[in-house]
């Protein structure tokens, strides 16, 4: 991922490991072809990276590649063309973003041409969008479709019945349909050691994403979370190269809690942590910069987020299991925060109110994304209620700029704040009200018509 | 508004009368005829159910009615609803809540949700916390159609859901009940399957909307009850001899969760379409044929799931393209274009509509898009478009 | 005197509230916003000023023991005479600047320009002398005025030869010259004029007691304490980020202050509609904001008003008179225009409809309240539509058959909710510096 720390973080390992990572990645998928190696598209929820590891082909994620767009301010062009191609106005954007980036010769987030793919990996977890979605780019491309059909936790278990289905269709779906295309068996030995290597790093990412209960906290677990969580939740997972990403990102987060530091933002480091928020919903790419300094710039920092739970719930205690491969893999899948009902949701953030000790719980609802968007309402009500801090919504877009309005959700924002703040004022007046205080002025006579 | 050119303004004939019971349920918001099946069956139970791919069969064995919901049909102001979900999402989750907030669900005593989309599927989790002292369950169906996979995980999952049912009624399972279940389903299923026949060979003897009508009872008649409703709207539609029309033969697709309104419907046939087949009230009516009432109840049920319920969006297409099954009902209800209706807002219909699109285009088979809602209020604009619709197919065929 | 000044900058009017030290209101301004929101609320605050000074006024009338029917003529005599005065340095400057533009190298070869400049200024500048039965507006209704009579006399000085189009060109482009001016238009700065003129005629002892009330008025020094600015354009108030709040914020204090029980606000203005809930000390406890969609909002209704060929005031009592109210489904803007014709070539009546659509708005606004957390009592609704009289029948109807039993609190100075609500976090915000606590 492009890295807008950059500049203020120039020393930061970890940034710098990230990068060659995703540039060498994508310089193995534009050699891809040419050396003979296979291409799987498929998504980050519920994704099986250690499975592709041990057949040695390579991921493409359209939805990356989407918010790549966003962030390169060419989603906008990508979306419109695939609405003149008759896409509804309706519809998800990352899908239209992807389909309008195929239609304008398929170049990917580095401007080299993406390689067409040789198998259409549909894990199909959390989101709905992503079978019709591959439905799709199956009359785009002449290559076969894996189903992987995830059971949503409608009660909220993930129960040996479905287990076994996802398990059913990994041996009799997705493995065949690998081996087929590589022509090698699986290497049970080889996927036992990439997800012992995940499990090293989801140690890590656990690690840096929980240093932010601290005060201040060390990170930004929302716009700095989504760096954090990008290797892992895409084409690295199990790879030693994350195994060492997330082993330096943590030591240099150590360090930050040890020097008493704030997140690092764009313009530079949070020295005064003024609010602390949870955040339910995925961000808006096509404004990124700008959306997070409309918290930085008041001294909000995220502390958690849902967001960063797409790719896999971890801080519940989920780790890959080496010794039950494709079992582990099943359960991962099913855990991904959008494949959880709405009264987990209502928990995990409730949790997350207290555990991380924030101010507020603010939604940014995603036209694009009903899988989180549909009874967020009803989930800002619930956490209100459970915990007793203010909640807060806005709304934006995944990757569609006309659904950026800026003055209007930096309106909002800053109301929001300013409403935890005028509380928290008049809480601490209350409880001291022994102490002399500003009495509020009378009431203004009431307003007469002088004209 | 009505088919008086047809009925010829006379007494109520045999088939206004099938008509106008039908119509009446559709409009009863508050669900009295549940109530009243309630009452005469010493307050039993009742559960209602989202519109696509539920099994039936499973609440009837377990004792209790099921009772279709679909939406609002435009016949409730939306308050709380729309307190509830934001500007983006399509009106059937709104009117749902509309009126279980304004107790009109009352009455039902357990909620099934199936694998529609994920606004659908969220709704589950929406009405676990805000009703919970009713059985609430998202019913996953397979988007895996190997018997041995998704058929034994749907076994399962239908497994877990007859038990719960039967804790909810208090009546004991029994295979038996389930089988008698099933047959007086297939019944059903028959009986419909003769009107689609004939509404595919006769679309002027039986206008789009009373179709819709009679199928929309089923939602709330006991089996039998609708049955006999199917069959004396037939045999009544048979005797009233209408006239036929120089109207174009199309296949409504799009609809089978959230409905038009019935308006809607009737515009269509105004403007010259006569519907020779749809998607809507899908729930009604599948899966196509009978399901088997020997051996294990269950697993019929799951391997009719697998391989013969009707394709709609909601469901993944494992075996050629997505836009096959449109074509194929096109062809066997020897349909002339295809009217494309997808609710606004409708994630599964709408991802998929360039798919159909360019399936049709391919086919040489003429189509026409639209949106709607359940609450449209003016049908001008598609009136208008239908017709030109329907004169181009026609233009076309006289080519 | 020490005072405390909101600023609330609306897309489409700016307002300025004063208060003094004790959150009594001294004196309010409003202005259309124009495209200079500096202006717009350098100008809002000076009427809230010019308005200040006359409330000092009547306080010292009052000291001086003149409160009879004579004073509150003598008051009204010298503020019309003052919005006169005001006036007409306005109409003067727009004279100087269209004659300076007349002989300009755009315009220099039109031979007689000027002298027809000139006929039309003499004819207005004698027209705007003469007494008249209504009142003289405020600064907002200059251009308004002098667009109308302006284009009037334009029309009947043109000719083939010098055409309309030309003479209005000279129009067009010194009105905006004029209002971006900084002309003195202060109490202070006019107010000597118009007490010449007022004082005409009355009785010597009276004239003493006004003339010295009123000098004395001019001459004390008002200064403001504190100002905070909120609203759309408040980015750009040349107000420090710490006299900033939230528009939100100010809101919800103000409709505390107008309405002390306040519990829940909804406010309906032109491009949105918020719902408040404030605690017992006028704090905001949860807000919800409209979304992308204008549905809800007053836009509709001018959309609606387009669509009728009709004024937007227009509708309100329209709707009234309706008796049978039509279901309108569709609040969307986009929908609304073709349901609107398809109803009226069904041969609704066109009341009925729009009875039908002001509900279909107020149905919009019930479900961002029920998001926010519902309508406790007691409910004050403020904006624009607050003003429409079929929407606020509407309003009560919902609120009754959803809440029950509510008080509903409807001001008709609902338009200065905000700058109320900003000038009083001004007067809070200057007490807590006097005493850090």
């Amino acid at each position: 991922m492009s890295t807008p720390q950059e500049a203020a973080s120039a020393k930061d390992g970890s940034m710098i490991k990230q990068k060659e990572m995703i540039a060498g990645h994508f310089s193995a998928l534009t050699r891809a072809k040419a050396e003979g190696k296979k291409v799987v598209y498929t998504f980050v929820p519920g994704n099986i990276t250690e499975l592709l590891l041990a057949f040695d082909v390579l991921p493409v994620y359209p939805e990356i590649n989407a918010l790549q767009s966003g962030m390169r301010k060419k989603s906008g062009a990508y979306i419109a063309e695939a609405e003149r191609l008759g896409h509804s106005e309706d519809v998800c954007t990352y899908v239209k973003c992807d389909i309008g980036m195929l239609k304008s010769g398929n170049f990917g987030p580095t401007g080299e041409k993406l390689p067409e793919p040789d198998l259409l990996l549909l894990s199909y977890t959390g989101c709905f969008t992503f079978m019709k979605w591959f439905e799709l780019l199956k009359r785009e491309y002449d290559c076969p479709v894996a189903m992987m059909h995830v059971p949503y936790q409608g009660d909220g278990v993930f129960t040996p019945e479905m287990r076994d289905y996802v398990v059913a269709q990994l041996r009799t779906e997705v493995v065949p349909a690998l081996e087929a295309l590589t022509g090698k068996k699986l290497d049970e030995a080889k996927l036992s050691e990439a997800l012992a290597r995940s499990r090293v790093a989801e140690d890590d990412l656990v690690a840096v994403l929980e240093s932010a209960k601290r005060r201040p906290s060390p990170i930004d677990a929302y716009f700095g979370g989504v760096y954090y969580i990008g290797p892992i939740f895409t084409s690295f997972r199990g790879t030693e190269a994350a195994v060492d990403y997330y082993r330096t990102l943590r030591a240099e987060v150590d360090e930050r809690v040890r020097l008493g530091l704030g997140p690092l933002t764009p313009d530079g480091a949070i020295t005064h942590e003024k609010y602390r928020l949870v955040i339910e919903g995925p961000p808006n790419w096509t404004n990124f910069q700008e959306f997070w300094k409309m918290f930085s710039s008041e001294g909000a920092v995220v502390v958690a987020s849902s967001y960063t739970k797409v790719g896999g719930v971890y801080d519940n205690g989920f780790r890959h299991d080496p010794e039950r491969p494709l079992e582990t893999l099943a359960e991962y899948c099913a855990g991904c925060y959008t494949n959880l009902n709405l009264p987990t949701r209502i928990d995990m953030l409730s949790r997350y109110v207290r555990e991380y000790e924030a101010d507020g719980l603010l939604i940014n609802s995603v036209k694009s994304c009903n899988s989180f968007s549909a009874g967020q309402l009803l989930i800002l009500r619930e956490v209100e209620a459970r915990t007793g801090v203010p909640g807060g919504f806005i709304e934006t877009d995944l990757v569609d700029p006309r659904y950026f309005s800026a003055a209007n959700i930096k309106n909002r924002i800053e109301s929001y704040l300013q409403m935890i703040e005028q509380k928290r004022r008049n809480a601490s007046t209350r409880a001291h009200a022994a102490t002399p205080t500003v009495a509020p002025p009378r009431p203004a006579k009431k307003l007469e018509v002088l004209r | 508004m009505t088919n008086e050119a047809e009925s010829g303004g006379a007494a109520p004939s045999a088939v206004d009368e099938v008509v106008a019971r039908a119509e009446a349920l559709y409009h009863d918001v508050e669900l009295s005829s549940v109530q009243r099946w309630r009452d005469a069956h010493g307050g039993a139970k009742a559960v209602g159910y989202m519109p696509i791919y539920v099994p039936r069969e499973l609440i009837h064995a377990a004792g209790m009615l099921p009772v279709g919901l679909m939406g609002g049909r435009g016949q409730v102001e939306i308050i709380r609803g729309d307190a509830w979900f934001q500007s983006y999402i399509c009106q059937i989750p709104r009117s749902t809540i509309e009126l279980a907030l304004t107790g009109r669900y009352a009455l039902l005593d357990g909620f099934l949700f199936p694998s529609i989309c994920d606004v659908i599927r969220n709704l589950s989790g929406m009405w676990k916390v805000l009703f919970p002292e009713k059985y609430v369950r998202y019913l996953d169906v397979p988007q895996n159609y190997d018997p041995d996979v998704g058929g034994r995980f749907f076994g399962s999952e239908l497994r877990s859901l007859y038990a719960d049912l039967c804790a909810l009624s208090g009546e004991a399972p029994s295979d038996e009940r389930l089988r008698a279940s099933i047959a007086l389903y297939n019944d059903n299923r028959r009986s419909i399957g003769r009107l689609m026949e004939l509404r595919a060979t006769e679309p002027w003897s039986v206008p789009a909307w009373e179709v819709y009508l009679a199928l929309y009872a089923g939602n709330l008649l006991p089996v039998e009850e609708h049955t006999a409703l199917v069959d004396a709207y037939i045999a009544a539609a048979r005797a009233a001899s209408r006239p036929r029309r120089d109207n174009a033969r199309v296949v409504l697709s799009g609809a089978f969760c959230e409905q038009p309104p019935l308006e809607l419907i009737r515009t269509l046939e105004l403007a010259g379409c006569y519907v020779v087949a749809d998607d809507m009230a899908l729930g009604r009516r599948w899966p196509e044929g009978d399901i088997e009432v020997t051996g294990d109840p269950i697993a019929a049920i799951a391997e009719a799931f697998i391989t013969r319920s009707p394709a709609t969006a909601a469901r993944y297409e494992p075996h050629g393209d997505r836009g096959a099954p449109l074509v194929q009902l096109v062809r066997k209800s020897h349909a002339e274009g295809v009217v494309l209706a997808a609710p606004s807002f409708c994630d599964p219909a709408l991802l998929e509509q360039p798919i159909l699109q360019d399936s049709l285009d391919k086919e040489r088979l003429p189509w026409t898009a639209f949106k709607y809602s359940e609450n449209l209020g003016q049908f001008q604009v598609i009136r208008e478009q239908a017709g030109t619709f329907a004169d181009s197919i026609k233009l076309w065929s006289e080519a | 005197m020490k005072t405390f000044v909101g600023i609330d900058l609306g897309s489409t009017t700016t307002k300025a509230v004063m208060l003094d030290e004790d959150g009594a209101v001294l004196g309010r301004g409003i202005t259309n916003s124009r495209s200079n929101y500096h202006l717009a609320a350098d100008i809002a605050r000076d009427e809230a000023f010019v308005e200040a000074r006359f409330t000092l006024l009547d306080r010292a009338l009052a000291a001086a023991g003149e409160t009879g029917d004579e004073a509150v003529a003598f008051r009204k005599r010298l503020l019309y005479q003052l919005r006169k005065v005001q006036q007409m340095a306005q109409l003067a400057s727009l004279r100087a600047r269209a004659l300076e533009e007349a002989v300009g190298a755009r315009l220099g070869h039109h031979g007689d320009l000027v002298a027809r400049l000139e006929h039309i200024f003499d004819v207005i500048e004698a027209d705007w002398k003469k007494p008249r039965l209504t009142g003289v507006k405020g600064s907002d209704f200059f251009r308004d005025q002098a667009a109308s009579d302006f284009s009037r006399c334009a029309e009947r000085v043109a000719d083939r030869d010098l055409k309309f189009d030309v003479l209005m060109s000279v129009f067009d482009k010194v009105i905006i010259q004029v209002e971006n001016a900084r002309i003195d238009l202060t109490f202070e700065g006019n107010i000597r004029t118009a007490l010449t003129r007022c004082l005409r005629g009355e009785a010597p002892e009276r004239h003493a007691r006004y003339e010295a009330a009123v000098l004395s008025v001019a001459d004390t020094p008002i200064d403001v304490a504190r100002a905070i600015g909120t609203g759309y354009g408040r980015q750009t108030l040349p107000f420090p980020k710490e006299s900033i709040r939230s528009e939100i914020l100010c809101h919800g204090l103000g409709a505390h202050v107008m309405f002390p029980g306040t519990a829940t606000v909804l406010d309906i203005g032109g491009q949105d509609t918020k719902a408040i809930q404030v605690d017992g000390d006028g704090i905001v406890t949860s807000f919800q904001m409209n979304d992308r969609c204008a549905a809800g909002c007053g836009r509709y209704l001018g959309y609606i008003a387009d669509e009728m060929n009709m004024g937007v005031h227009e509708l309100g009592p329209l709707a009234m008179q309706s008796t049978r109210t039509v279901k309108i489904n569709s609040t969307c803007t986009v929908f609304a225009g073709a349901e609107l014709r398809d109803r009226l070539t069904m041969g609704q009546k066109r009341e009925d409809i729009l009875a039908g659509l002001h509900r279909a708005i107020i149905l919009r606004a019930m479900a961002l309240l029920a998001r926010s957390g519902g309508i406790a009592d007691e409910f004050t609704f403020t904006g624009g539509v607050a003003n429409n009289e079929a929407a606020v029948r509407a309003l009560r109807q919902l609120v009754k058959e959803n809440y029950g039993s509510r008080t509903i609190n409807i001001s008709a100075d609902s338009i200065y909710t905000g700058a109320l609500g900003a000038a009083l976090f001004a007067v809070r915000a200057g007490a807590s510096e006097e005493h850090p606590s």
